[in-house]
């Protein structure tokens, strides 16, 4: 696998012994998973997960298909509920919390299988996150009043920038079922940006990219990054990506976490390549 | 690549066009009325058809905007229609001014309607899909049985009502207005055509504004994709409530100026079928279209009337129309056809078409 001429981040431990990225040891973590798991139908889908998320580390989730990647997801936004463990973000525990809670409390997502408002334009998926910001009652609204009118304006203008960051600012009225694939992917990650998140889950985000577009939305992750200042996680089977990327890199499989570290030492672990990375090698 | 739409400029066209379809059919109508070109029973039929296109945009509202089926609509109706007139035999000696009087009256049957839609919609909109619409079914005929055993009078004490059976004990003079089965009758005809067109363009003012809101948004991404929208921090049954209690009141107000349009009405007037009738005028005006919602309630309106001459066909021919057109409009072909002879529409069409 080719390396990329970059200057690795340093992992350093926390006072709990989690590693994160060096410039974030000085803070509390944004999210701590503590022997998280969840039973699927008398299946143990994850089990004994620990994961730590510095406050704006870059960390990617790895593992072969059905190793619980995206059922980790869903238990951090929620969408089940998990049976063992503690979920602390920000500090909080989310125990109890549902989907939209913890998205108020800081998590945004995107999905595999893309879930984008078809019928709605660009503009409005993007405007439709950010309803929580917005005060303007249902009056203001039927009356068309200037509360409605200024925060309608200033939604737009963020909308308008946001959407700038993946060029995407010209096409902001049309409709978001029409767009093409690749653009219909960088849509959800504004739209979940939009709801000014301190993590951001991203779900296969390259899945169905060439190999130019990777490398596109790999720049469009890092300028998100810079700009935001916020924790990513990503899940992955782009291996380039991943390994360019992220910063700590935690790999699942059987829902199990079998391997932390980064980049170098996850391509240097002998469970990892047997599990995963080493069917690869060999086929090169 | 597909040429991409821009939805806003289709969106604000559709606007546009439906308060100016709307104007323009009040004006000919009204022409027609006072230069005596209209038949009398054409004319008795303005205030209902007023009331229907109101009750198919506020269930257009539900079903198309916020995606959810509704079959109980006529239950909103009927609240408004029994609670407005009642208002309004109350305020007769108070209000001799009819307009203040009706207006009143609508208010009061939308505020009733929204309350029953809030208790209503607080369960039935925990549930999804079919088993919210055969929900919403039976609190429609639930609404339809307590109205007709409700009894309610007035008199020199104050108000006075009944469930079951009449024991309201009125004194001398007190006056009954609500009488269970025989529901009200006497009712003092003060809905208007004018005030109709004015409900017709409230209504629509209302849905317009709130779809192009953060409540729209709201609406419609829950629409689309519910997982999605909780994920994005939209608190799914707030918004449904919002949409489904803001549907009701229109009915009600709609209720309340279809009744005062009658000499008399009962509960037993908004039963399922009328539910159904309001749920034809919008998917045979398409989901989320109110000009088509608008237009299917006028048109499915007058049709049974004008077919009175084949008299014991007229229901068969009815339905055959009815099947006709929704065969009709969903055809690719004839669809393709309109659009190329209505250049105005085609944006639509391509719209309608990426969605294969």
């Amino acid at each position: 696998m080719e390396k990329e001429k970059r200057s690795r981040t340093r992992l350093v431990p926390l006072p709990s012994r989690a590693l994160v990225p060096d410039r974030d040891a000085a803070r509390d973590p944004v999210l701590e998973c503590i022997n998280l798991g969840i039973t699927l139908g008398g299946i143990k889908a994850v089990e004994d997960f620990n994961f730590t998320v510095g406050r704006t580390e870059i960390a990617g989730l790895i593992g072969p298909n059905g190793a619980g990647k995206t059922t980790v997801f869903n238990l951090l936004t929620k969408v089940y509920q998990p049976t063992t463990g503690t979920i602390l973000l920000n500090g909080r525990d989310t125990h109890g919390m549902n989907t939209m809670q913890v998205n108020k409390a800081g998590i945004a997502r995107t999905f595999q299988n893309i879930r984008l408002f078809k019928n709605l334009s660009v503009a409005d998926n993007v405007k439709a996150a950010m309803n929580n910001d917005m005060r303007y009652n249902m009056l203001n609204a039927i009356l068309r009043t200037p509360a409605y009118r200024r925060e309608e304006i200033a939604a737009h203008r963020r909308a308008l920038k946001l959407l700038s960051i993946f060029d995407m600012q010209d096409i902001a009225d049309v409709r978001a079922g029409s767009l093409p694939y690749g653009a219909q992917r960088r849509l959800e990650i504004v739209r979940a940006l939009a709801t000014n998140p301190s993590l951001l889950l991203l779900d296969e985000p390259a899945a169905g990219m060439n190999p130019s577009e990777t490398a596109e939305l790999m720049d469009s992750i890092r300028k998100v990054h810079e700009m935001f200042q916020i924790a990513i996680v990503l899940i992955e089977h782009d291996m380039s990506l991943v390994m360019n990327i992220c910063e700590g890199i935690c790999v699942l499989n059987f829902g199990h976490i079998i391997a932390k570290g980064t980049p170098d030492d996850i391509q240097s672990n002998p469970a990892v390549i047997e599990a995963y990375l080493g069917r690869n090698r060999e086929a090169k | 690549m597909r040429r991409l739409i821009n939805l806003k400029r289709v969106e604000a066209r559709r606007i546009y066009l439906t308060y100016f379809v709307v104007i323009a059919a009040y004006v000919i109508c009204q022409t027609m009325s006072s230069t005596k070109m209209m038949s009398s029973s054409m004319r008795g039929m303005l205030v209902p058809i007023c009331a229907y296109m109101v009750m198919a945009v506020s269930l257009n509202l539900v079903v198309g905007i916020s995606g959810e089926l509704s079959l109980g609509h006529a239950g909103f109706m009927s609240v408004g229609a029994f609670s407005g007139v009642a208002t309004a035999i109350l305020l007769q000696n108070l209000l001799p001014f009819a307009p203040v009087r009706l207006a009143i009256a609508m208010i009061s049957g939308a505020v009733f309607a929204a309350l029953a839609g809030f208790l209503i919609g607080i369960p039935v909109l925990r549930l999804k899909g079919d088993y919210l619409a055969i929900v919403t079914l039976a609190f429609g005929e639930i609404i339809k049985s307590i109205l007709n055993n409700f009894y309610l009078g007035v008199d020199s004490a104050g108000l006075h009502f009944s469930m079951l059976s009449d024991t309201t004990r009125l004194l001398p003079g007190g006056q009954l207005i609500i009488r269970g089965p025989m529901g009200i009758s006497r009712i003092m005809k003060i809905a208007t055509f004018p005030a109709g067109f004015i409900l017709v363009m409230i209504a629509l003012a209302i849905v317009f504004n709130l779809v192009n809101s953060r409540f729209g948004r709201g609406f419609m991404a829950i629409r689309d994709d519910r997982i999605a929208a909780e994920s994005i921090g939209l608190d799914v049954t707030k918004f449904k409530l919002t949409a489904f209690v803001m549907s009701a009141a229109l009915a009600g107000a709609a209720g309340c100026l279809f009744s005062l349009n009658y000499s008399t009405i009962v509960a037993n007037k908004f039963d399922f079928n009328t539910s159904i009738l309001i749920l034809v005028f919008v998917v045979l005006g398409g989901q989320g279209n109110m000009l088509g919602s608008i237009i299917a309630a006028a048109a499915l309106t007058i049709l049974p009337e004008k077919l009175r001459e084949f008299s014991d066909y007229r229901m068969l021919l009815y339905a055959v129309i009815l099947i006709m057109t929704m065969l009709i409009t969903n055809n690719d072909n004839i669809k393709a056809f309109f659009q190329n002879i209505l250049p105005g529409s085609k944006a639509k069409f391509q719209k309608e078409e990426s969605d294969a």
